[in-house]
């Protein structure tokens, strides 16, 4: 019986977030679209409101291409080790207070972990496509993921010892009630380091580089088509959701809000989600992308840095402060 | 200073070369022989009174048909232009029939590298120490030059890279693919194919 | 259930010596603006070696030039570069009338200086949303896009064409302007500063754009002469060579502009100093609108046909051979000077050259375009070999290349 509730727990999150998910571009191509003065889709349905289905339905019933050389199990699997990996994370996220399919102790390293095995699939994209564009795709982003893995789980050290926890849940917790109890006030340096390794975790503009459409053509997915193609595009999205949902949780005080919304106690998360997924699009439209070795300047020479100096004042403080 | 003083000069430098000085619109044209044409420009971007250091254009041409009796079959066409003193001046180098070479003067001007690939490629003019003389605006194995005068304007024959292409949409045709491109000249392949086997 | 997973896998396998590899970047990639193709060999992302190779867009208008009329190959002249048509159109008409000997009325020459500017913003325009795209900024993209449309408008307004206009005649243009013209390009010139704000409000100082421009692509003055480069390249490493002063053509030397320099001659410089070159233009439409004067806008000693406007002068129409509606051009032999020449002119790429070579006939004996584009991607490889390929794209967008041109 468990088991059933569970599954039927899985489903319902899953067909949430798929939903989210295809609205998250609906909500990017017309932002975007506005910020850039024109309309963004306009066509299928009212101010383009269809046009999510209509790009998954075109999608799924496109050809799926494999390369005559390329390794067919492995780029088979790679989209799907990413999506898998970035789905996993979402059990445990607390949107509310017990909206959780798994409130473990370690939530925190499991997204870690799992965001990191995310970007296997893009390696392995890269590599069994066996094009050289995707390969230096590939090869980016492994470089990339390595060096903005660290800032960003040093970044988030701050948090933990100051909630003397990794369960999400009790994070949300510690932060209090309160608007001014959220972390992101006494954890500042983090939150800026956290900002930045996020959109470089997610390959979101200014860190774009892995599928910089105009140096490696579409990067680790330029030989992909169709279905997995599309598998691709919603492991970064929901991948870009997972990120919003951290920095949320640990610096932006989760659901907790200045008023209870009675019959739907995720509001405020929702709402502070969406506030991140706008900072990722507002970026997008405005800033141009780094260099490759100008990324690894940004993300060993400064973020790292910050990062540790936080864990120290950090932990100053709280020793004289008790 | 002058063009026409410029190409006084030239002559005073080099009597042994210059064959010829002749005025259009205000335009000077020095008509030399090829062999020291390096030579005579480098002194002309070097003499600290000319300074002509802008590599305007360069560009061969087929004198076949021109009236002038003066005249070889090609000539080499250098425009220069001096930035700091505002004059500018073009030689116009003899080339042979039998034997079309000029010296390079990639070694003067490294951008002069893709004008003198263009001029063999398109006049059949080559240049002596040139780093990568090779075909630049058409394919490696294409015939000719197509910018002599017995040249004709329509090709006689079909591009062997063309030709391959349409013997695949022919190929493809079978198979049901390739249906839209090249329907016609499919056709007339098909067509040469039955011949050959009757 | 051991499957050799490297069995099928030659990708990074070295081509070449050790680590190296090549990737053939083009024709059909996205940021080579056309049909460039780059062969770059590679030593992880660092360029050793960079073969550009053109050709993919070759028409051979050498060849067609020497079997039309002079007046028929103007038409060749929009082909070239289209993002500028005018700029080269002009270019075209001025070496024809420099070489036959033809006036132009002054009214003709302020309205061809007006077009020119107009174009030499329309093409800087997309040169900086195109540049600006290559290095991630996409908003500047769409942002010059809008302006660019504007000017579109305006040349359709005044020729009915957007992207190959032939409005310039030999000895002259063909239309006259209207009230409605001048108003709308008085509105825009009143418009562009402060749009030229928010595309520096986006890029100018950002730390990013900062980081990919800055010392990135340096050409010394003597190195840009060296490689033939010329237009804002030139002028980006300081050297001050603009035709539009050291030979004027049409209006310049009637009006009043200034020629930005750049100092430092890597990228920022190239882009500081065609962003200046916006405002200069600008300034020259201003004073193209207050000084234009009454007159004909085409000489009386125009070789060439102008329908319906002119009359039938020199025209014969033959519809049993060519259809219907078109004309043909009488070859006058023996009626034009003999000789060569060659005129360039400052087109927003560069010097745009035209050298012909005239036997008396009414056909060039020999037409050369030099393009500068041509050039430009002929110095790409010093430019870009030591640097990341990301670099490689920065440098192509800041060459300003056309290849419609480059190939012609």
């Amino acid at each position: 019986m468990q088991v059933i509730i569970i599954l039927i727990e899985i489903l319902i999150l899953f067909a949430i977030v798929m939903l989210h998910v295809a609205y998250a571009t609906y909500f990017e191509r017309k932002i975007i679209g506005h910020m850039q003065v024109r309309l963004g889709p306009m066509r299928v349905g009212w101010h383009g409101l269809l046009q999510p289905i209509a790009d998954g339905i075109k999608s799924f019933f496109k050809e799926d291409v494999v390369p005559e050389q390329a390794d067919v199990f492995t780029f088979r699997a790679a989209p799907i080790i990413c999506l898998v990996a970035m789905m996993t994370s979402l059990a445990v996220l607390p949107f509310a207070k017990g909206w959780v399919l798994a409130d473990i102790n370690i939530g925190l390293l499991f997204i870690f972990a799992m965001s990191s095995l995310s970007s296997y699939g893009v390696i392995l994209a890269g590599w069994a496509s066996n094009s050289k564009f995707t390969f230096l795709g590939g090869l980016r982003s492994m470089a990339q993921v390595i060096s903005y893995e660290i800032a960003m789980g040093l970044s988030l050290v701050g948090v933990m010892m100051m909630s003397g926890t990794l369960n999400l849940t009790k994070i949300v917790e510690a932060q209090g009630a309160s608007f001014s109890g959220m972390y992101v006030f006494p954890q500042i340096i983090a939150f800026f380091v956290f900002c930045v390794a996020m959109l470089a975790e997610t390959n979101r503009v200014p860190f774009d580089l892995p599928e910089a459409e105009t140096e490696l053509v579409s990067g680790y997915c330029t030989e992909y088509s169709g279905m997995r193609y599309a598998i691709f595009f919603m492991a970064e999205y929901i991948g870009m959701m997972v990120m919003a949902s951290i920095g949320t949780i640990c610096f932006l005080g989760g659901w907790s809000g200045p008023f209870e919304v009675a019959l739907f106690p995720p509001f405020w998360f929702v709402a502070k989600v969406y506030v991140f997924m706008f900072f990722f699009i507002w970026i997008r439209a405005t800033l141009p992308r780094y260099r490759y070795d100008q990324l690894m300047e940004v993300g060993w020479k400064l973020l790292i840095p910050l990062a540790l100096g936080n864990i120290v004042l950090t932990g100053f403080i709280k020793a004289f402060t008790g | 200073m002058e063009s026409m003083e410029v190409a006084r000069r030239l002559q005073e430098q080099f009597s042994e070369e210059v064959l010829d000085i002749c005025d259009f619109q205000g335009q000077v044209g020095v008509i030399v022989k090829r062999d020291k044409i390096v030579e005579m420009l480098r002194w002309l971007r070097d003499s600290s009174d000319l300074r002509m250091d802008h590599l305007m254009d360069l560009c061969g041409v087929d004198n076949k048909n021109r009236p002038e009796a003066n005249l070889q079959r090609f000539e080499v066409v250098y425009n220069l232009y001096s930035i700091p003193l505002r004059h500018s001046i073009r030689i116009r180098a003899q080339v042979p029939e039998n034997d079309p070479c000029v010296d390079t003067i990639t070694t003067l001007w490294t951008g002069a590298d893709w004008h003198e690939r263009e001029c063999f490629d398109l006049m059949g003019i080559s240049f002596t120490g040139h780093p990568d003389l090779r075909r630049i605006l058409l394919p490696d194995d294409w015939q000719g030059h197509p910018l002599r005068k017995e040249y004709p304007l329509k090709g006689r024959e079909e591009w062997s890279g063309l030709v391959e292409l349409q013997r695949k949409a022919v190929e493809l045709h079978q198979f049901d693919l390739g249906k839209g491109i090249l329907r016609q000249p499919a056709a007339e392949q098909s067509h040469t194919k039955g011949n050959d086997k009757s | 259930m051991t499957r050799p997973m490297t069995k099928t896998i030659n990708v990074p396998v070295a081509d070449g010596e050790g680590d190296r590899y090549t990737v053939k970047m083009g024709p059909q990639h996205p940021a080579t603006h056309g049909v460039l193709r780059v062969d770059l060999e590679l030593d992880g992302e660092t360029i050793l070696k960079c073969t550009p190779h053109v050709g993919y867009l070759h028409r051979g208008f050498d060849k067609i030039a020497e079997h039309r009329t002079y007046a028929q190959s103007l038409i060749l002249s929009d082909r070239l570069d289209y993002i500028a048509a005018m700029a080269n159109n002009v270019g075209y008409c001025v070496a024809v009338e420099k070489l036959l000997g033809v006036s132009v009325p002054l009214r003709a020459k302020y309205l061809r200086t007006m077009v020119c500017e107009m174009s030499r913003i329309a093409s800087h325009l997309l040169w900086l949303a195109t540049h600006a795209l290559d290095i991630g900024a996409m908003t500047v993209f769409l942002y010059c896009f809008r302006e660019r449309e504007v000017l579109l408008e305006l040349f359709e307004e005044l020729c009915g064409a957007r992207l190959t206009f032939s409005y310039p005649r030999i000895g002259g243009v063909r239309q006259d302007v209207t009230r409605h013209f001048i108003d709308k390009l008085q509105r825009f010139i009143n418009e562009f500063p402060g749009n030229l704000e928010e595309y520096e409000t986006l890029i100018d100082t950002n730390r990013i754009w900062l980081k990919r421009t800055v010392g990135i692509g340096v050409l010394s003055g003597q190195e840009a002469l060296d490689l033939g480069l010329t237009g804002a390249c030139l002028r980006g490493s300081g050297i001050d060579y603009d035709i539009r002063k050291h030979r004027p053509y049409d209006a310049y030397d009637l009006v009043d502009f200034e020629v930005p320099l750049g100092a430092d001659g890597d990228i920022y410089a190239r882009y500081r100093c065609r962003m200046e070159e916006f405002t200069q233009s600008n300034r020259i439409l201003q004073q193209c609108i207050d000084q234009l004067p009454p007159g004909p806008i085409i000489g009386e000693d125009a070789p060439d046909l102008v329908m319906s406007l002119q009359g039938s002068r020199k025209v014969e129409v033959d519809s049993s051979r060519y259809g219907t509606g078109l004309v043909r051009l009488l070859e006058e032999s023996g009626e034009y000077p003999a000789g060569d020449i060659y005129v360039s002119t400052e087109v927003p790429k560069g010097e745009l050259g035209f050298y012909f070579i005239s036997d008396g006939s009414g056909k060039p004996y020999r037409m050369h375009i030099r393009s500068p584009s041509f050039i430009h991607i002929g110095a790409l490889p010093a430019l870009v070999e030591g640097d990341l390929i990301a670099d490689l794209i920065a440098n192509i967008g800041t060459l300003d290349v056309v290849l419609g041109e480059c190939d012609r």
